[in-house]
């Protein structure tokens, strides 16, 4: 059976690999006093004069040229805050394009790397495809509102930063495919309270059309979500030689 | 505002003081600020690491020099930490790839229109069109890696498109050499243009080098190899056409004049009135260099710094969009090649070149990988291909 996490003598991170020089660097720790007094407050104090002082991240940029049935959706808006909307709506997007590429590499990585989990490709490949619909779905949501679905909002920019880390596991060639599930779990489950929101956002604003359009999108997620838990859980309990249940 | 370099002292050295707080100060917006802000950061970023290393390269060679070396190269320390933080976190590092691709585009495609010397500027040109298919290949990378839009960075001020290929670009290491310019006889325009030019490659070169390795995706670290490779060649390209009979002193002090023109051009065109301060005390400080230097070129080598570059600064070199200027050169050299320090039609390139470029291509080419079938198009390809 392909092990997907070895045991070996070959780890050395841990003190219990070096038992001598270990208790040489803790008694040195212990007997020698800091260079200065206090805690790990200190980070925090310093912290905290950037963040009052801090700007925002960026802004959301005024709709274009409105004509028709962006001028009248918006319209509806008055009163509410559509630049909410529009910055979420730019954070889907480019979380659904980011997933996609997320989705190439986790196909990749199933189709090439060892492994006796069953990740049936086609499923894989449909997911894929539907991430890049919902990325359309939203564009096409961000036209009807006059705004430009080509702009980086703050919520696309910070949410892209948030995952990047899961983009770093995924196009690494060392990393396994039950570790990849993992790290596309991560993107499911961010990716689902996304789509939540998004529904509850248009719903509260009026534009039910578009939250209808929003739930087709979420049951297609849920899916997602099950299914890739599902792969994850199976891996993991397998590989730990226990049942899947 | 025109700058005379003699008469204005600047700030003078005692007086050039930082702290940590004033060092680490706000980034600019990746999504607000104006591209050409984020590209003379970067420029200037290259200025002050020239800087550094020229100084430190300096005080190799010159024991006499170590004491004033190290007082100016302390200033222009933290003046490359003030300027090179005020990028925001938020770039990953392939965003910021971009920004340094579209520095060295627009940079070097306003100095080849500005050169005087004809041979020069064709040098500008030659690099000009590599560094825009450099572009176009991580702009591919963006899409395909992170799903990202290259054009969020260059804000539409730079075309996306193959300019000449980089499968092709590389040469055998004779063929990187140029002619230089004469120190007695070129205007300064020229000897700023060339020092502005080498520096913002050899940064761009050392942060390829850094962060390639960053990468966990093996196309993206092998495209940052290839092309860090290119960026070598054109350090030594950039680096060859300066005079080498100048002497350190007489290079210390042009390297402070072209800081202080980056400056006095960034503090002329500058949007973001919180950046054109720091431009404005940083520009003082550079006469302030400059000042300091020429004393020591009086003392050390009794020549008047007159001799080697003019009072007057040049006009400030301008920092926008030269997008017919470069389609035009890439309509007309796309296929030039290099013979020694000529430009030849791709027929007449060195066969060393050849030679070379086959070897390092023979197990495939990433830059070709990267960007096979890529086009453009705003919000990324699949923008373009889902129904």
């Amino acid at each position: 059976m392909e092990k997907s996490v070895e045991m070996s003598a070959k780890n050395r991170t841990g003190i219990g690999m070096s038992p001598v020089d270990s208790q040489r660097m803790i008694d040195a720790a212990q007997a020698t006093p800091p260079s200065s007094s206090g805690d790990e407050s200190a980070l925090a104090a310093l912290d905290s004069v950037y963040i009052r002082e801090a700007e925002p991240v960026g802004s959301v940029p005024l709709p274009g040229t409105l004509k028709g049935v962006a001028q009248a959706t918006l319209q509806k808006l008055t009163g509410k805050h559509p630049e909410v909307l529009i910055d979420k709506l730019g954070e889907r997007l480019a979380f659904e394009r980011t997933g996609t590429r997320l989705y190439d590499y986790l196909i990749t990585k199933c189709e090439t790397a060892p492994t006796d989990s069953e990740i049936p490709i086609d499923t894989l490949k449909r997911f894929r495809r539907e991430e890049a619909q919902h990325f359309k779905l939203v564009a096409k949501a961000l036209e009807s509102l006059g705004a430009d679905p080509t702009t980086q909002t703050p919520g696309a920019d910070v949410s892209a930063v948030a995952s990047s880390g899961v983009l770093q596991v995924l196009s690494d060639p060392r990393t396994s495919v039950p570790q990849s599930l993992e790290a596309i779990l991560t993107a499911e489950l961010v990716d689902h309270a996304g789509w939540e929101l998004l529904i509850r956002l248009a719903g509260e604003m009026g534009l039910d059309e578009m939250a209808t359009d929003f739930r087709t999108a979420l049951a297609e997620e849920d899916d997602h979500l099950m299914q890739v838990r599902q792969w994850h859980e199976q891996s993991a309990l397998s590989q730990a030689g226990v049942s899947a249940g | 505002m025109a700058v005379k370099l003699f008469d204005s002292r600047g700030v003078p050295l005692e007086k050039q003081r930082f702290t940590w707080k004033d060092m680490v100060q706000k980034p600019i917006s990746k999504l607000d600020d104006e591209a050409f802000t984020r590209v003379r950061i970067i420029l200037m970023n290259g200025l002050e690491t020239e800087a550094l290393r020229f100084q430190h390269l300096c005080a190799r060679m010159n024991k006499d020099l170590q004491v004033p070396l190290a007082k100016v190269r302390r200033a222009e320390q933290h003046q490359q930490t003030t300027v090179n933080w005020l990028i925001s976190s938020d770039h990953s590092p392939l965003e910021t790839t971009i920004a340094y691709e579209q520095v060295a585009v627009e940079v070097t495609a306003a100095v080849a229109q500005n050169e005087p010397e004809p041979y020069l500027a064709q040098v500008y040109r030659f690099g000009l069109l590599e560094d825009f298919d450099h572009l176009y290949r991580y702009s591919a990378l963006l899409d395909r890696l992170e799903g990202k839009d290259a054009n969020n960075i260059l804000q539409s001020h730079t075309d996306i498109i193959p300019g000449r290929p980089t499968v092709d670009e590389h040469r055998a290491p004779e063929n990187d050499l140029r002619d230089h310019y004469d120190r007695t006889k070129a205007a300064a325009i020229t000897k700023l243009h060339a020092t502005t030019i080498m520096a913002a490659e050899y940064q761009t070169h050392d942060f390829y080098a850094n962060v390639g390795p960053m990468y966990a995706d093996p196309v993206a670290r092998q495209l940052y190899a290839e092309i860090a490779s290119i960026e070598e060649q054109h350090v030594t390209q950039y680096e060859s056409i300066i005079d080498p009979s100048e002497t350190w002193l007489e290079k210390w002090l042009l390297h402070e004049a072209t800081e202080a023109y980056n400056y006095y051009s960034c503090v002329e065109q500058e949007s973001n009135p919180r950046i054109k301060a720091i431009w404005e005390r940083f520009l003082d400080y550079e006469l302030g260099h400059f000042a300091y230097v020429a004393e020591l070129f009086k003392k050390y080598e009794r020549r008047d710094p007159a001799e080697i570059i003019s009072d007057t600064l040049p006009d400030p070199m301008p920092f926008k969009s030269n997008r017919e200027f470069v389609r035009k050169v890439l309509d007309q050299e796309v296929n030039l090649r290099t013979r020694g320090t000529q430009f030849v039609d791709k027929a007449q390139e060195d066969p060393a070149s050849l030679d070379y470029r086959q070897q390092m291509n023979s197990e495939g080419s990433p830059s070709q990988t990267v960007a096979a079938g890529y086009q453009w198009s705003p919000g990324t390809e699949l923008n373009r291909r889902v129904a």
